[in-house]
């Protein structure tokens, strides 16, 4: 397939048919501010370039979902976000991504301050092979959140707790959290990660590996963190995109398509890529 | 990907257009083969039992071969003789029986006064050294250490239990031939009508042989014991350990975890696993040339011993210690990472824990392959005849399998038992190794 034409084809499609500033724009308009924001961001992988000149704003206490089909590089996005691209030896990011303000790939910032400040929730629930308090209990610990030992577990228990997870596990704290059930550990590792009180989560396909009562859950959850925390949520679900969010963004061949409030981006998209592709005829 | 237009592939179309015909001959191409493919997967397995069938007769052969041939060797042969350990023999020139006038009185005249009266009519120097060959010099030791325990039984009818020589014990075990002609074995026929003698006494009795566990190496097979290499091997592989799995585990979380992928590491991954299959005598060149004439150690000592045999061992450690931080799942990796873990934390808090089952699996057949390692200790010098214990990693000793090589070369004729029965030792120190990492890796196997 003539990939590379229709690249081109994207980006001024995706010029022409998103003006900055308007509604439906990556951008917030001008008396807004933005959480994180990224201008001309690139990631390459070696040779392939895996994102291309990404501009998005993701506004505070939103829930922003990244959609597209398979490889489109919104999962690549998302880790540009906490720098865990910063892993992988031949990935490469340009452009500038701001948090509140700040270029997060500047040389002074620290990578792990980052980290506790842009949490993550994987597609795969990975809790570590300890016990459930340690699981929640490891980021606060290696931070120095807490200063003693009560005030460690108050931390873990509110974890739990927003996590929805307590009355589930609170009789079991010491078992190993890789004992617990598909979506008790995907909770489990939300309340890992809201543990060290960040301000954004990321939460890359975080119910693809999980049953529809699981998935129900986690919504739910996603939902009510929004008050405290602003999510970036990559899915492949557009039911769930819908559902949880309040803006999307749709991504295509590590372009940014089109972004836009979840409402108008599900009722009247812009795109043509945007229609093919929340309509399912193709992705 | 443009959209693609809905009518690009039509599955009822095609099946229409091309199914019934195949699938009918389809049935009948399947069975037709159904019987070859299945004996081809008889015939595979026959292969396999086969080759285990092979392997096992090996082995079965093997440890028959030896358990035959080294059990004798785990008893011993004594006489008990009674003997009277005259006052003045040990009693120095005050008259005192005292610990040193016991370490320097000769112990041997009342074993041969015991002998002579158990046959009064053995007259002649000639005739009597023949006599006195039955006993083991050990005997002398036995009776000494008996005295030095107990001074009070001087003067005394005491009943020592004295080793015999190999000889005899060779003969009690039936390992003599006594049909063949009196110039072909080592025992003539007095001596055995002498030895019968003791038998039908009911003197000469057999024993568990804790000489052999207890002793170092002798040129006397019946004093000859493991207990000297046993100890030389555990100071050289304590040696090992202490350098190779601290050394091999650095150097193996080095290369996984921050090293840069680029030529320099991949020449540095070849040469490991290259090292991995030099022959071990090229270490025992390389320790003879480094570590003896160049840094001065001491031949022979434990200490240079386990410093070739951690050159040796590394590359295993390595190799394995890197396949564990591999089999670490990324996931455990990223989670760290994700609540703010540094890369050292992420490292030492999971995935260290998390790869230690295997780096100590990779160390403890890394220690066992060491443990069975001879040739490059004969360059170092740990091939001496050592009959002292050895007392720390600067003494002279050597280990086990040498050992083993030495008895094997001995031409004495009770070292073939000896030999086997070391080998006994050896192969169960390995066995319980080998066990050991088997049932670490069981127990400790993917916990995530």
């Amino acid at each position: 397939m003539n990939s590379q034409a229709t690249a081109a084809q994207v980006q001024t499609d995706a010029a022409a048919a998103a003006p900055q500033g308007t509604a439906g724009s990556p951008l917030v308009g001008p008396g807004e501010k933005a959480k994180v924001s990224a201008r001309k961001a690139n990631v390459y992988y070696g040779d392939k370039h895996a994102i291309k000149d990404v501009a998005l704003d993701i506004k505070q206490n939103e829930v922003t979902a990244f959609i597209g089909p398979s490889g489109c590089g919104k999962s690549t996005f998302l880790r540009c976000l906490n720098r865990m691209n910063d892993t992988i030896d031949s990935a490469r990011v340009t452009g500038t991504i701001t948090l509140d303000g700040d270029d997060i790939y500047d040389r002074r910032v620290d990578v792990v301050q980052l980290r506790a400040r842009v949490g993550m929730v994987f597609q795969k629930p990975n809790p570590f092979p300890k016990s459930i308090f340690e699981n929640i209990a490891y980021g606060p610990r290696i931070h120095g959140i807490a200063r003693h030992k009560d005030e460690l577990e108050e931390i873990v228990m509110t974890s739990l707790e927003r996590a929805g997870l307590l009355a589930e596990v609170k009789d079991r704290l010491d078992q190993p959290g890789t004992g617990l059930s598909g979506g008790q550990q995907q909770r489990l590792c939300i309340a890992r990660a809201i543990a060290v009180s960040p301000e954004v989560i990321l939460m890359d396909e975080p119910c693809s590996a999980l049953d529809p009562i699981a998935t129900a859950k986690i919504e739910e959850l996603i939902d009510e963190l929004r008050q405290n925390y602003t999510i970036v949520i990559v899915t492949h679900s557009m039911q769930q995109a819908a559902r949880v969010s309040q803006r999307t963004a749709f991504f295509h061949l590590g372009n940014l398509v089109e972004c836009g409030d979840t409402e108008q981006i599900f009722t009247n998209p812009q795109h043509r890529l945007t229609q093919g592709y929340i309509t399912g005829r193709f992705g | 990907m443009a959209p693609r237009s809905p009518k690009a592939y039509d599955p009822a179309a095609t099946v229409a257009a091309e199914g019934p015909t195949v699938s009918r001959n389809i049935t009948d191409v399947v069975n037709a083969g159904l019987a070859a493919r299945y004996r081809a997967e008889k015939r595979f397995r026959a292969y396999g039992i086969i080759a285990i069938l092979i392997a096992l007769s090996m082995l079965a052969t093997l440890f028959a071969t030896i358990i035959a041939k080294g059990y004798p060797a785990f008893t011993t042969t004594v006489l008990e003789l009674p003997v009277t350990v005259e006052r003045e023999l040990v009693a120095n020139a005050q008259g005192e029986v005292t610990p040193e006038s016991i370490a320097f009185a000769n112990f041997a005249t009342p074993l041969r006064a015991a002998l002579d009266a158990q046959f009064p009519d053995v007259e002649g120097r000639a005739e009597k050294r023949q006599l006195y060959a039955i006993l083991s010099d050990g005997a002398t030791f036995a009776l000494q250490a008996m005295i030095r325990e107990n001074p009070e039984l001087v003067g005394r009818e005491v009943i020592v239990e004295a080793p015999v020589s190999s000889d005899f014990d060779l003969l009690y075990k039936g390992q003599i031939d006594i049909a063949l002609p009196e110039s072909q074995r080592r025992v003539n026929d007095r001596q055995v009508a002498w030895f019968q003698a003791l038998q039908d006494r009911g003197l000469v009795d057999s024993e568990f042989n804790t000489i052999l566990f207890t002793n170092g190496d002798s040129r006397q097979p019946e004093l000859a014991g493991i207990w000297g290499a046993v100890v030389g091997s555990f100071y050289t592989l304590m040696v090992t350990l202490a350098l190779s799995f601290p050394i091999g585990v650095a150097a193996a979380v080095y290369l996984e975890e921050f090293a840069p992928k680029n030529k320099w590491t991949d020449l540095i991954e070849v040469n490991i696993n290259n090292l991995a299959a030099v022959p071990s005598i090229v270490f025992g060149l390389l320790g003879l040339a480094v570590f003896l004439q160049l840094f001065g150690l001491p031949r022979s000592a434990p200490l240079v011993g386990g410093l070739v045999l951690t050159l040796m061992t590394l590359p295993t450690i390595i190799i394995a210690s890197r396949a564990a931080l591999k089999s670490v799942p990324p996931s455990i990796r990223e989670a760290a990472l994700g609540v703010g873990a540094s890369k050292l934390q992420m490292i030492t808090h999971h995935v260290l824990p998390l790869a230690m089952p295997g780096m100590l699996t990779g160390t403890i057949i890394g220690m066992a392959q060491a443990l069975g390692e001879t040739a490059p200790l004969l360059m170092i010098g740990m091939v001496a005849f050592v009959v002292d214990i050895p007392g720390g990693p600067m003494d002279p000793a050597t280990v086990l399998p040498v050992q083993i090589f030495l008895w094997a070369d001995s031409p004495e004729r009770a070292f073939v038992a000896r030999t086997s029965a070391a080998i006994m030792v050896l192969l169960a120190f390995l066995v319980v190794m080998n066990a050991a990492a088997v049932l670490l890796r069981k127990k400790f196997e993917r916990r995530w």
